[in-house]
């Protein structure tokens, strides 16, 4: 029997795994953004798995919330990419150094 | 409860939105030529969205009558100042705008456009009592923050800004998100009010967790160490208009946002809380102060003086009383003013080229060639190190007194310690300016605008602010009253 424990290991493994992926990811930035749509699909296991455990509709709406304002955050990350990409020529993580820190 | 009076309770909102949308279709029809006129109306709406937040604000509103949709709003006493505290930064930060980006020819219609959109979500963030407002909130302010980073496109500073900005903005809202569903799978509800009832009782394993990952979220949010790395970069390589809004109106709405959910959420479980802020509030203290010594640009320092700063606030939040919360509005009011006038004056710095100086090198002897600039930057940095008779030094003192009297002496004492290492760098800066052998850099003449708002800061700021203690200190009182009404 899958309980809402499983759900929750998986959706911690995921945002795990999505934080991981922005920290040591040392390639690319296209990587970065589908690391941080994991990090929000993640949250939407969570969200829908406590939703239908605890019999109340709520977590299904913030659910759709994140799906939508996902979309519009990758919108916004992919054109600040392309104006990044216009001016540097490359989207190598390791070249985003133009200031120190 | 029905619905024109929630209508009602929005109305600041609601005029923003319509603003906005309206100065869209003027942007998308007249293109850049209608810029100005865009600024223009957009200070205009922000005004207006002021006037209708004050009687909030002047009647203390609080208790059942400022929710609006059902629960899901709150338009008190505490979110109408922190509003009217928003809606001054963002339309300070329009007006400076137009010199700056002509500079660069890239004034573009939808700066101010944005500016707008990104108030209006600051507005969401701090009147939000239900985790789903919270969230298109901070995201609504969010989203139009990012592209307002990026905003000088021709420049790789601006971009490598924004990019850096979205990619630990987006983490941030992602920590913050995975907080928020924890909470919600382990309180059963989004409201604030049914979480703080579900948490009477104890705490547990799942709803710790949650709620350290949404402080964790909100920490990367009002930059507090260990969460500040990326404040530096972006405010340096933003340009400086829109620093100027960074610096103050998403800082104001971030930490309003965070009292709420401190308080009244998480209010039950204050113990729970009180160490990490604590901790957050002096490794903010200290690594602000130390990390601000090493830089040589400007614009940085001010990033690591805005992280100082919200350490000093942090304190306020730890003591988790009234009067803390009063002392944060209050300081918050100050640190305000600090910042306008920190980065309009830095705005003010360019050579006979109109290429902006950020390098404190080239501000040498700054007294002999442009005494005013000299002058309005030395009480800046005073104010900014809370040195008396500058208003600066009234924040800190409330958020001390406020950690005494609420039995964290130890907090207070090394709090206190610490803003003398703070002291150093900015009383470099002032050393720069009045002892060097003169760079001789600075020729750019100043906007008509520019110089208004740095005189405006630079009253509040000087010994004269002190006439306003009373007034302002009412005001803070009744919005940390609204802030509790519920408990």
């Amino acid at each position: 029997m899958i309980g809402i424990e499983h759900y929750v290991a998986v959706s911690s493994i995921l945002f795990v795994l999505g934080v991981l992926g922005i920290f040591l990811n040392r390639k690319n930035v296209i990587v970065l953004l589908m690391a941080i749509e994991l990090i929000l699909l993640a949250v939407n296991i969570n969200l829908v798995a406590f939703s239908a455990f605890l019999h109340d509709l709520t977590g299904q709406i913030f659910a759709m919330f994140v799906l939508t304002v996902a979309a519009g955050e990758a919108a916004v990350g992919l054109a600040i990419l392309v104006i990044y990409f216009r001016g540097r020529g490359t989207i190598a993580v390791d070249d985003v150094n133009r200031m120190k820190g | 409860m029905d619905w024109s009076q929630s209508l009602r309770l929005i109305a600041p909102e609601e005029t923003l939105s319509f603003a906005s949308l309206v100065l869209l279709l003027i942007a998308a029809w007249g293109g850049d030529k209608a810029a100005r006129l865009i600024s223009v109306l957009a200070v205009a709406a922000l005004v207006a969205a002021g006037v209708l937040v004050a009687p909030a604000l002047c009647g203390g509103a609080m208790g059942v009558e400022t929710y609006a949709f059902f629960g899901q709003f709150k338009a008190d006493a505490f979110a109408s100042f922190a509003k009217v505290l928003i809606y001054i930064s963002a339309a300070v930060s329009i007006m400076v705008a137009p010199a700056y980006f002509d500079r660069f020819k890239a004034m573009r219609a939808e700066y101010p456009v944005l500016v707008v959109l990104a108030a209006i979500g600051m507005s969401m963030m701090v009147s939000a009592t239900n985790l789903i407002t919270l969230y298109i909130g901070l995201e609504m302010n969010s989203l139009a923050a990012y592209v307002l980073a990026a905003f000088l496109r021709t420049d790789g500073r601006s971009a490598e800004a924004g990019l850096k900005y979205f990619v630990l903005g987006a983490l941030a809202s992602g920590i913050l998100l995975f907080g928020m569903s924890l909470t919600y799978g382990f309180a059963g509800t989004t409201s604030f009010d049914g979480i703080s009832a579900s948490m009477a009782h104890g705490l547990s394993h799942g709803a710790l967790f949650g709620l350290v990952f949404v402080f964790a979220g909100l920490a990367f949010k009002i930059s507090a160490v260990p969460f500040h790395m990326w404040t530096p970069d972006v405010y340096e390589g933003a340009p400086t208009p829109v620093t100027t809004l960074f610096a103050t109106a998403p800082k104001v709405a971030a930490m309003a946002l965070t009292m709420r959910v401190a308080i009244e959420a998480f209010g039950e479980q204050a113990h729970a809380w009180q160490q990490i802020v604590v901790f957050a509030a002096l490794a903010s203290i200290v690594i602000g102060a130390l990390g601000a010594m090493r830089q040589s640009n400007i614009k940085r320092l001010m990033a690591y003086s805005s992280i100082n700063n919200v350490g000093f606030m942090l304190v306020g939040l730890a003591v988790a009383t009234p009067e803390g919360i009063s002392a944060m509005l209050f300081y918050l009011a100050i640190y305000v003013a600090m910042s306008i006038g920190g980065f309009v004056m830095i705005l003010m710095l360019a050579d006979e080229n109109g290429n902006p100086v950020e390098d404190l090198g080239k501000m040498a002897g700054l007294s002999r060639t442009r005494p005013g600039l000299a002058l309005a930057l030395a009480m800046i940095m005073f104010s900014l190190a809370g040195i008396p008779p500058m208003f600066g030094f009234w924040g800190k003192f409330l958020v001390f007194k406020a950690a005494v009297d609420g039995g964290m002496i130890a907090l207070a004492a090394l709090g206190f310690a610490a803003s003398v290492i703070g002291a150093f760098y900015y009383l470099k800066v002032v050393k720069i300016m009045y002892f060097d052998e003169p760079a001789d850099v600075v020729k750019g003449q100043s906007d008509i605008w520019h110089k208004l708002v740095l005189v405006g800061s630079c009253v509040v700021i000087s010994p004269l602010g002190f006439l306003l203690t009373r007034w302002l200190g009412h005001l803070a009182d009744t919005a940390a009253a609204a802030l509790f009404s519920g408990l």
